[in-house]
């Protein structure tokens, strides 16, 4: 099936001689969950200028529903809603008037009943006759959720959806990005939170220096890179690794307590069942065992040192 | 998921709510976007009218506190046209909610047409408002209502167009301010709004013949007394000939994004 959103070698270079974004590919498919993942400068909101209309290209195309971002632009923004990563939001007028705006601006008929499911998800109705310069913080990026919804978009991009705001309000958007997605809104988030992409995401595309380095399922992503740690904690402490314990990937703890072994959470065999043997065998009492699997922010911060270490 | 409503090839209801959206705004100021040029108005008949007009005589045969009542409402029509069209433009740069606007299906004409639509309704609205002040002051006739109606339309379209322009390349409020203060309120008073041009020494008329703002004060009192420094023919083209650069510039702006976009 076509993907929703296609961009072809979409690039980006400032006035100022900034390359914000490297000539990039990338297909989001219908009804999935993408969260593009990079730390502060690495391109995301200019990538998603470039397919909204507020940054213009300075090559390649993006196609959203087969419609061309600039040549057909009126059809391709017809189906994207857009939460920018400022707070920007008209002071002076209530958030009713506002969505009213919002849904005129996108050409569709008024839709009150509509503006008032919206405005009651996002916990917004009782606040809908007050100036928004009265609301606070979290109230008004509300107020810019509800605007990116209320012309019921197909592409929805929620630019640092979750940057500063409270934990009540991050629990509402984790359950509008599902409601939204059981409605078949395909979403696309950024954050440098790697949780949040971790929770809510279902493809993770991860951003460096304009460069999209990496795009895959989360899951994939975590079985290719992930590492996972056993944890043995020691009866006794050892002085050295026993000659039995060698060759098996194991490292002693500097305090002598535990031994540590890393193996690759996708690996077939894992290697601890052979460990385990060889302990009982060796008469080496153990306390306790866990293990402990990478996050993606390890998986992140790994990523990022490779690059590091092929740059140097 | 629900059937997509493509957009219509016209987005006529995107203007309509940017219509909508700025005359609210003026709704809600309207006292106050009314009184002060109706107060400035009053205090021109009160110094010129009055105070001043009676040593005056006449000018074409019209009596100057009526000869100058086109002129007014001229000076007032083109003040508030930029003032107001460059401050719808401007705002929403200034706080960010243009990001809207810029993504949302609509062309660049029908942008225009929503913000420069809405302020020429105010402007037309304030010119109106000043026409009847007059009122109550001098007696005035027309003689050319529907030219006098036309002028004031065009001129109020022709300048909100130059105000949107300007709102969009000041890059802050002072910019904003500074282009009516030091270019458009010398013209207007060297435009014959208070008095006729032919009054003017030969050289002064000629470098008159140059500012732009002579053509639509002579041919909007041409509406009203059927006198005019300049041909109507020439006030009409030159009107439309400003309206039809403003426009063009002002398309350019929104299809390149010229400082709306980086
Ligand atoms: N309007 C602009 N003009 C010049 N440089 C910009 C502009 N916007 C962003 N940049 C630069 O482009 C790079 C990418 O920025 P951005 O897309 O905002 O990154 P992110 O959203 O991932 O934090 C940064 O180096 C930033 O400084
Ligand atoms: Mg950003």
């Amino acid at each position: 099936m076509q993907p929703l959103l296609d961009i072809d070698g979409l690039a980006k270079t400032y006035a100022s001689g900034v390359v914000a974004l490297q000539p990039t590919r990338l297909a989001v498919r219908r009804g999935e969950i993408f969260a593009l993942l990079g730390p502060n400068g690495a391109g995301k909101t200019t990538l998603i200028g470039c397919v909204c209309g507020l940054v213009t290209p300075s090559g390649g195309h993006a196609r959203v529903d087969g419609f061309d971002v600039v040549r057909d632009a009126r059809r391709a923004r017809a189906r994207i809603g857009l939460v920018p990563q400022e707070l920007a939001t008209d002071m002076f007028e209530t958030p009713w008037a506002t969505l009213r705006l919002s849904r005129g601006l996108f050409g569709l008929p008024p839709d009150d009943a509509l503006i008032e499911r919206t405005l009651r998800e996002l916990s917004l109705w009782d606040k809908r006759e007050a100036c928004i310069q009265t609301l606070s913080g979290g109230m008004k990026r509300r107020v810019m959720i509800a605007k990116a919804l209320v012309h019921e978009p197909r592409l929805l991009f929620m630019d640092e959806p979750t940057a500063g705001v409270d934990v009540e309000l991050r629990r509402d958007m984790r359950a509008l990005v599902r409601r939204l997605r059981e409605a078949g809104t395909t979403i696309v988030l950024t954050t440098h939170y790697i949780e949040e992409a971790q929770e809510m995401a279902d493809r993770v595309g991860v951003i460096l220096g304009g460069e999209l380095v990496l795009v895959d399922d989360k899951a994939a992503l975590l079985r290719r890179f992930g590492r996972k740690q056993l944890t043995v904690h020691l009866h006794e402490p050892l002085a050295a690794l026993p000659d039995a314990l060698q060759g098996l990937g194991i490292t002693l703890a500097a305090d002598g307590r535990s031994l540590l072994h890393a193996f690759d959470a996708g690996a077939e065999h894992s290697g601890i069942p052979a460990i385990l043997r060889r302990l009982d065998e060796a008469g080496i009492g153990l306390r306790d065992l866990h293990t402990r699997e990478s996050s993606l922010e390890d998986i992140f911060v790994d990523l990022l040192q490779r690059r590091r270490g092929e740059s140097a | 998921m629900n059937a997509f409503r493509e957009p219509p090839p016209f987005n006529a209801r995107g203007v309509w709510a940017i219509y909508r959206f700025e005359m609210a705004r003026f709704g809600r100021t309207v006292f106050t976007s009314l009184l002060t040029p109706v107060i400035t108005t009053a205090l021109y008949f009160v110094v010129f009218g009055a105070a001043i007009g009676g040593r005056m005589g006449e000018i074409d045969g019209v009596p100057y506190g009526a000869f100058i009542v086109p002129g007014l409402i001229m000076l007032s029509v083109l003040t508030e046209s930029i003032g107001n069209a460059s401050f719808g433009i401007h705002f929403p740069r200034w706080t960010g909610t243009i990001y809207e606007v810029l993504s949302a299906p609509l062309s660049p004409f029908e942008v225009v047409l929503g913000y420069v639509g809405a302020a020429t309704t105010k402007s037309v609205i304030l010119g109106l408002v000043i026409f009847a002040t007059a009122h109550l002051f001098v007696p005035i006739e027309v003689q050319h209502p529907l030219w006098m109606a036309a002028f004031l339309v065009l001129t109020a379209v022709s300048f909100c167009l130059f105000g949107f322009i300007l709102g969009i390349w000041a890059k802050g409020w002072e910019q904003m301010q500074a282009v009516p203060m030091l270019v458009v309120t010398p013209l207007t008073f060297l435009g014959g709004a208070f008095y006729s041009i032919d009054m003017l020494p030969g050289i002064w008329r000629t470098i008159s013949l140059f500012n732009p703002i002579v053509y639509l004060v002579s041919g909007f009192r041409w509406s009203f007394h059927g006198e005019s420094d300049v041909a109507v023919g020439a006030s009409l083209a030159a009107v439309c000939a400003f309206l039809a650069l403003c426009l063009g510039i002002a398309w350019w702006i929104l299809d390149r994004g010229w400082r709306l976009k980086p």
